[in-house]
């Protein structure tokens, strides 16, 4: 549906965009994830044919943004970072212009803002004056202007900055909700965000592709191996980590123990096994079997975040231009 | 053709819900209620005057009251125009509503005639109104009225000339303020640069005298249509709204 190809954006003197090159299938739900000023809101201006690219190529459903805007145009629906509404309007006059403006009219137009306002859940505040709603509210009406036009790809730049929680799970929920229709592809530096709502995740950072994956691969592609959280606690007033680590240690299949904290008399640990291998039993029994009680053990999944961190943070410096490849 | 009245539709909104179209128009009126009433009192001073020295002047109402008055209004423009048109473009940037615009399926051309048609049509509400007291002197007079016509279509053309300028100079800038000052102190310098001609006649101040909106807005005063003097103005129009249509497009390879 949308097809990148190294899309860059120069100004004057800095490179907001670099060769980005990444595509989005039919139906999907993609994240667009990177730090503030990493080059997010630019990028999706070039896709809604708002800023020309100063090189490489974007197609939306086939027609290139530069030769064909208005083709482009007639299947995006935008939302920019403030909700581009007019105060003095009223939500359905405001629904109305903007779906004539996308092309619609008559009895058609009615229906259309009928049925944004129900889904969008703006359908009682619908003669209100747009400078009188609350932040979620403009949000919401924000999302109804750029579905009005049942368009084929949904482009949000950060659709829950601002609100609050209840209201960012609602909003959430609205996304996910109208991702069977459209092809989605929203912004944000919010993690957890795209943990929940996205299928697919495209981190850039000052410019460039960080990676492109699935949520899932990309969690599992940060740590190679498994590792468990396992808290120890020992029965008797004496209590030695050091002794627990050595134990755990020669447990078959573990490549690396640490001891996270330690309080009284007990522990944390962290442990790691090579790829494959499936340790918890063993470590288990051998904690169990050496008189200590075994407190916790849960596997310590790495979250997006840290896998964001990993790849846009001061780890990704020490080994540079190294994206990670895309799998389908 | 559609998409520009949609936008002038939405602009017209935005002057009529607001104070904005009121206020303009309550003080167009008052202004210019008082130019008229002032030539009105100038008019029967004089006749009374001309009657009591017992040689009948000939007094025409065309040459007392509508010339000057013609003449007043351009000048009105000038304070007026910059207040129609500061808000086109610089409000949209500031707000982003701008990315809206530019993101639908509507060429920028198309924005840009909707917002200027809007201004000029808000303009002509404000003529209207002037035409109220016009109206008066039909009443109980009897001026020439091809006259009169002409010269409002010279101060209409004169006004879309302005606009268009005002227009452009709105879509420089993001502050409205500026949009406004800018464009009167254009305006202004556009009608006082007829002066030169006054006391210089080298080819500058020929060429200065002719760039002058004033200069050229004398004939419809006069009750004279002059292609000429209509053309300058579809030009400045013309250009105004071309550099709206640059300065959009440079927007977008530079923001």
């Amino acid at each position: 549906m949308i097809k990148v190809t190294q899309l860059t954006k120069r100004y004057a003197r800095t490179t907001a965009v670099d060769q980005i090159s990444f595509e989005v299938a039919k139906g999907q739900i993609v994240g667009f994830l990177g730090p503030n000023g990493a080059g997010k809101t630019t990028t999706m201006r070039m896709l809604t044919c708002f800023l020309p690219p100063t090189s490489g190529t974007a197609t939306v459903a086939g027609f290139d943004v530069l030769e064909q805007p208005l083709e482009v145009k007639r299947r995006i629906g935008y939302l920019p970072e403030t909700p581009p509404i007019y105060p003095e309007m009223s939500t359905s006059e405001y629904l109305q212009f903007v779906g004539k403006l996308k092309g619609l009219s008559g009895a058609d137009l009615a229906k259309r803002v009928d049925y944004a306002c129900a889904r969008c859940a703006v359908a009682d505040v619908k003669s209100k004056l747009l400078g009188k709603l609350s932040k979620g509210y403009r949000q919401r009406v924000g999302l109804a202007q750029a579905i009005i036009h049942n368009p084929d790809v949904l482009i949000l730049d950060e659709p829950t900055a601002g609100l609050d929680p209840k209201q960012i799970n609602e909003t959430r929920d609205l996304i996910k909700d109208l991702a069977g229709e459209h092809t989605i592809i929203l912004s944000t530096h919010i993690l957890p965000e795209v943990e929940q709502t996205c299928e697919q995740v495209v981190i850039i950072n000052k410019g460039k592709l960080v990676a492109t994956d699935s949520v899932r691969n990309l969690q599992a592609r940060a740590r190679g191996a498994e590792s468990v959280l396992v808290e120890v606690a020992g029965r008797t007033g004496s209590f030695e980590p050091s002794m627990v680590m050595q134990k755990l240690e020669r447990v078959a299949g573990v490549s690396r123990v640490l001891c996270k904290q330690q309080v009284d008399t007990r522990a944390v640990f962290e442990v790691e096994s090579s790829k494959g291998s499936f340790v918890r039993g063993d470590v288990a029994r051998a904690i169990v079997e050496s008189g200590w009680d075994l407190n916790e053990l849960r596997p310590a999944a790495m979250s997006l975040e840290e896998v964001f961190l990993q790849l846009t943070g001061t780890e990704a410096v020490s080994q540079p231009e190294t994206p990670v490849e895309v799998q389908a | 053709m559609r998409n520009v009245w949609i936008i002038c539709q939405k602009e017209l909104r935005s002057y009529f819900v607001s104070p904005v179209a009121y206020i303009l128009l309550i003080m167009f009126g008052l202004i210019f209620g008082y130019f008229f009433w002032n030539a009105l009192g100038a008019f029967v001073f004089e006749s009374i005057q001309s009657q009591m020295s017992g040689r009948s002047f000939p007094m025409n109402l065309n040459e007392w009251i509508i010339r000057p008055l013609l003449s007043n209004l351009t000048v009105v423009n000038l304070f007026f125009i910059p207040l129609i048109t500061m808000r086109l473009f610089a409000e949209e940037k500031r707000t982003g509503t701008i990315e809206l615009l530019a993101t639908s399926p509507v060429r920028d051309i198309e924005i840009i005639l909707g917002k200027w048609l809007a201004a000029v049509l808000l303009y002509a509400c404000l003529l209207l109104f002037t035409a109220v007291n016009f109206a008066f002197l039909f009443k109980y007079g009897n001026p020439d009225w091809k006259p009169l016509l002409v010269g409002y279509l010279g101060v209409f053309l004169l006004a879309g000339a302005l606009l268009a300028i005002g227009t452009f100079i709105s879509s420089l800038t993001k502050n409205q303020i500026i949009a406004g000052a800018v464009t009167f102190g254009v305006c202004l310098l556009l009608y006082v640069f007829g002066w030169v001609s006054g006391y210089e006649t080298a080819a500058w101040a020929r060429v200065l005298s002719y760039l002058s909106v004033a200069t050229h807005i004398e004939s419809f005063e006069k009750g004279v249509l002059d292609s000429k003097d209509a053309i300058f103005y579809v030009t400045v129009i013309f250009l105004g709204l071309f550099f709206t249509a640059r300065s959009m497009e440079s927007l977008r390879w530079r923001s």
